[in-house]
């Protein structure tokens, strides 16, 4: 019973403005949709639509050449708040937008629509834009997977990380063979330039921790086919799963951190079995020559080009372009998130986001549903502790895990509030603090139930000690009722 | 590729997770270690690693004094298979074998300093093969000579371990005597089990060693790893083969097993979902664009990173709280009514019997 409000903006510019208005600009619409996930569990998400004109400073940017250059101006003009959008109405004759694109979705909260004739018509691309950039029916329930009946989840569902305060990130150098080549790579360099600003924008989700290791003589667990017609050697879909399992072992996870682990993999192929591709399952080498386990990581195959003259020395010195494999590594990133661009209608615009790696919109997505999933991670643990407690009655709550109790209470009740207010952020904030606090109180060592002694097992010490002493004790009192009895019957009978 | 993403993900599970107990000491019970080592070979050959395993045992066969192959337990007549070797990684050895350790690893009510090898740390994904032998009764199981856990307990740690969703299908083996009792009380979803013998039978054990002088190992265990040997990784034996390993002709006892809890048909269910370990994969085939001339090479490394002073070993124990904490002031109870009323009894027989011209002695 959660209620998710979304502010949503849509400026029209002139020129663009539908005919068939029901009030004048600027008005307010607000659109509710429910989705359903169980029987007691619904999310109601809550559009807060404003409709109104474009300011003379929105006008301006607009006036850009590209729409990337719009978007770029258009950002100091919206508010900073997350999880609200803003989207800008063009005309259907603007030059703006490409040819055949209708919807260009900028890094930040901005979209840009062409104008599409009808109220209605316009409606409906607005309401595909706001469910890509928050959240649709599937991702709540991907968020709320564990009270999804089964069977009505797709498989996509299950793949995204689940919501931890944490994560590490493992990067690991592969050399199965250091006499053959010598590898270098400039981990600490990529990590500062490339993976640190992902990770910066990442960091309102979780804390994050990166290390990285080079690991010598660990082979794949399979042996790739050589195909003749390409002169390379091959690794089909089938025989990835085998692969990971022989390298976990050597892998090391961190000792230290209690928080999920994800490891990128990039692996240098022998000399004997270079060039290495991956196939995909029309047997197309893959482009990436990568591949990702939901919830693990991924591994990146990573060719060494043949030394031209065949007397060039061993070992022969690799530099690993950083920049080519971090882009394996961050999209992998992002598809173990569950923040992937795949499918999009023909007629949308994705900007890239650069650097960052994510858009704005995309880390609102997250945001979205880590809280939704906190909140109902918070209350299932809440229920199964009172269920708990209901189950042995004499189990001693000690003061610290009572505060944690109601602090956890205090949090969920104050995320779904501001929830129901549209504060994203906040929201967020005290999701995160719910669960923690949750986890804490539930996780407690004095909570264990072995502890408590049911009433039966003190009967069964306590008896043996008290029956034999009460025997004689009952029988005196068997004696006095009847000396009572027969003296209450004696004055009666004396006369 | 969607069929296949089909097949791949029809369990639904991501990761691996076994626990694997062994709850008998003394060198007689040779055999329940190396029942327990030899699943820790299979399970690890297959493909968990160390880190998703909890291995329990009380570790004193292969040091100990009686063995004449030291540093070696053996699970075959004549020696042939050393399943201690080199690289046994037993999380839990000895003492630390207990009802109350293995509670609180199946439900994770661990305290704060246990080291992340001994942690059970399953989530919703998680597939969980537990395995359990040593000696047992009609609804309990012997932890090592000196305590037991109940059938009830067990279900009950089950069932935590399902509300806080610690796993997502469980399967439970059980090599004891009468162990078809320990699973009859299992009320949680997900739960599949299997157990040597059905109430009212003892589990025998296979074979003995006239060079070690003890049995080696267990009937039902020993057919069930003549079983696994022919599984490989990629196999697609079903869970229907396992339930038929040890017949009554070479078990002696009756196999039994539960399902009725578990959702999928166990057609459908491979023994490499529980004993191996099966990565969903998908090839990647986006990429982000990274603008490499804007990578800041020019960014300063964070200088402000903060100093923190190394920490002493002891000074990161709360030793001080716990030294200088002062006892905590009990509050007084009143007695219960149970002592009352006794008390109240005594009393009143006392001056029942000796008379009520004492009472002015006492008051």
């Amino acid at each position: 019973q959660v209620r998710l409000v979304v502010p949503i903006a849509v400026a029209f510019s002139p020129g663009s403005v539908p005919t068939d208005l029901p009030r004048p600009l600027p008005f307010r619409d607000d659109q509710e949709m429910e989705i359903t996930v169980n029987l007691r569990t619904t999310v109601t998400s809550h559009y807060e639509v404003m409709y109104r004109g474009t300011t003379a400073q929105e006008e301006a940017a607009l006036a850009a050449a590209t729409a990337r250059e719009a978007d770029a101006a258009l950002r100091p003009l919206q508010g900073v708040s997350m999880g609200s959008l803003t989207m800008y109405v063009v005309p259907e004759t603007s030059s703006l937008l490409p040819q055949g694109i209708s919807v260009y979705v900028g890094k930040h909260r901005s979209a840009l629509v062409r104008a599409g004739g009808s109220l209605a018509a316009l409606q409906a691309r607005l309401q595909q834009v706001t469910q890509l950039m928050s959240f649709t029916a599937t991702s709540m329930a991907a968020a709320l997977s564990d009270r999804v009946p089964d069977g009505r989840l797709s498989p996509d569902s299950r793949r995204s990380l689940k919501s931890s305060l944490g994560y590490e990130i493992t990067f690991s150098l592969l050399n199965p063979d250091p006499k053959s080549h010598a590898v270098d790579w400039d981990i600490e360099g990529a990590v500062n330039c490339y993976v640190k600003p992902v990770l910066d924008k990442l960091s309102l989700v979780a804390n994050f921790s990166v290390d990285s290791q080079i690991l010598y003589y660990a082979v794949l667990g399979v042996t790739p086919r050589y195909d003749k017609e390409s002169s390379s050697f091959l690794l089909s879909t089938h025989s990835l799963p085998h692969v990971i399992n022989p390298v976990e072992a050597r892998l090391g996870s961190s000792a230290a951190s209690l928080y999920p682990v994800l490891n990128f993999l990039l692996y240098v192929p022998e000399r004997s079995h270079s060039p290495l591709y991956i196939q995909d399952k029309d047997g197309a080498p893959v482009s990436t020559n990568a591949f990702h386990s939901p919830r693990w990581g991924g591994i990146m195959v990573y060719n060494v080009e043949a030394s031209a003259s065949p007397q060039a020395s061993l070992p022969l010195h690799v530099d690993v372009d950083m920049a080519r494999v971090m882009e394996v590594f961050l999209a992998q990133l992002r598809l173990l998130f569950g923040l992937s661009r795949e499918e999009l209608p023909a007629e949308f615009l994705l900007e890239s986001p650069g650097n960052e790696g994510l858009a704005d919109w995309e880390l609102d997505h997250l945001l979205w549903a880590h809280t939704v999933e906190n909140i109902a991670t918070v209350s299932t643990t809440l229920t199964s502790l009172a269920q708990l407690l209901d189950k042995i009655g004499n189990i001693v709550i000690k003061d610290d895990v009572a505060s944690e109790v109601y602090r956890a209470v205090a949090s969920v009740q104050s995320a779904v509030a501001k929830l129901g207010k549209g504060h994203l952020h906040s929201a967020f904030q005290a999701s995160k603090e719910a669960v923690t606090s949750s986890e804490r109180a539930f996780f407690d060592p004095s909570l264990l139930h072995l502890l408590y002694f049911p009433d039966d097992q003190k009967f069964a010490i306590y008896i043996p000690l008290f029956l034999p002493m009460a025997v004689p004790i009952l029988l005196s009192l068997a004696k006095i009722v009847r000396e009572t009895r027969q003296r209450k019957k004696e004055p009666t009978k004396m006369d | 590729f969607q069929d296949q993403a089909e097949q791949f993900f029809r369990s639904g599970h991501t990761n691996n997770w076994a626990v694997l107990v062994c709850t008998s000491r003394f060198w007689f019970n040779y055999r329940h270690v190396a029942n327990t080592l030899s699943v820790y070979r299979s399970v690890k050959r297959l493909g968990i690693p160390d880190s998703h395993i909890v291995l329990m045992l009380a570790d004193d066969m292969a040091c100990n004094p009686r063995n004449p192959k030291p540093a070696t337990v053996f699970s075959h007549k004549n020696m042939e298979l050393n399943v201690y070797g080199d690289d046994v990684e037993v999380d839990y050895r000895s003492y630390e074998v207990t009802v109350e350790n293995f509670l609180r690893v199946l439900t994770g009510r661990i305290p704060p300093s246990t080291p992340r090898s001994k942690r059970l740390l399953s989530d919703d994904r998680s597939n969980i093969l537990i395995y359990m032998t040593g000696h047992g009764g009609n609804g309990f199981l012997k932890f090592q000579d000196s305590e037991e856990i109940t059938n009830v307990e067990l279900a009950d740690a089950f069932e935590q371990m399902w509300q806080k969703r610690r796993y997502n299908e469980l399967l439970f083996i059980i090599d004891t005597c009468q162990g078809a009792s320990m699973y009859e009380r299992f009320y949680s979803r997900n739960i599949m089990a299997l157990a040597s013998s059905q109430v009212g039978e003892d589990s025998l054990s296979h074979q003995p060693d006239l060079g070690i002088g003890v049995h080696l190992m267990d009937r039902y265990t020993f057919y069930v790893l003549e079983f696994l040997e022919e599984i490989h990784p990629a196999s697609q034996t079903n869970m229907n083969d396992l339930f038929q390993v040890c017949p009554k002709s070479l078990c002696v006892s009756t196999p039994g097993h539960r399902t009725d809890l578990f959702q999928r048909d166990p057609q459908n269910v491979l023994i490499t979902d529980f004993f191996g370990s099966v990565r969903k994969v998908e090839i990647t085939t986006e990429t982000i664009s990274l603008d490499r001339d804007l990578a800041g090479f020019e960014r300063e490394f964070p200088e402000d990173e903060l100093a923190t002073e190394p920490l002493k070993y002891a000074e990161q124990l709360p030793v001080a709280q716990i030294i200088h904490q002062k006892p905590k002031q009990k509050d007084w109870h009143p007695p219960g009514g149970f002592i009352l009323g006794l008390w109240a009894l005594i009393i009143m027989v006392f001056f029942k019997t000796y008379g009520i011209k004492h009472m002015k002695h006492v008051f």
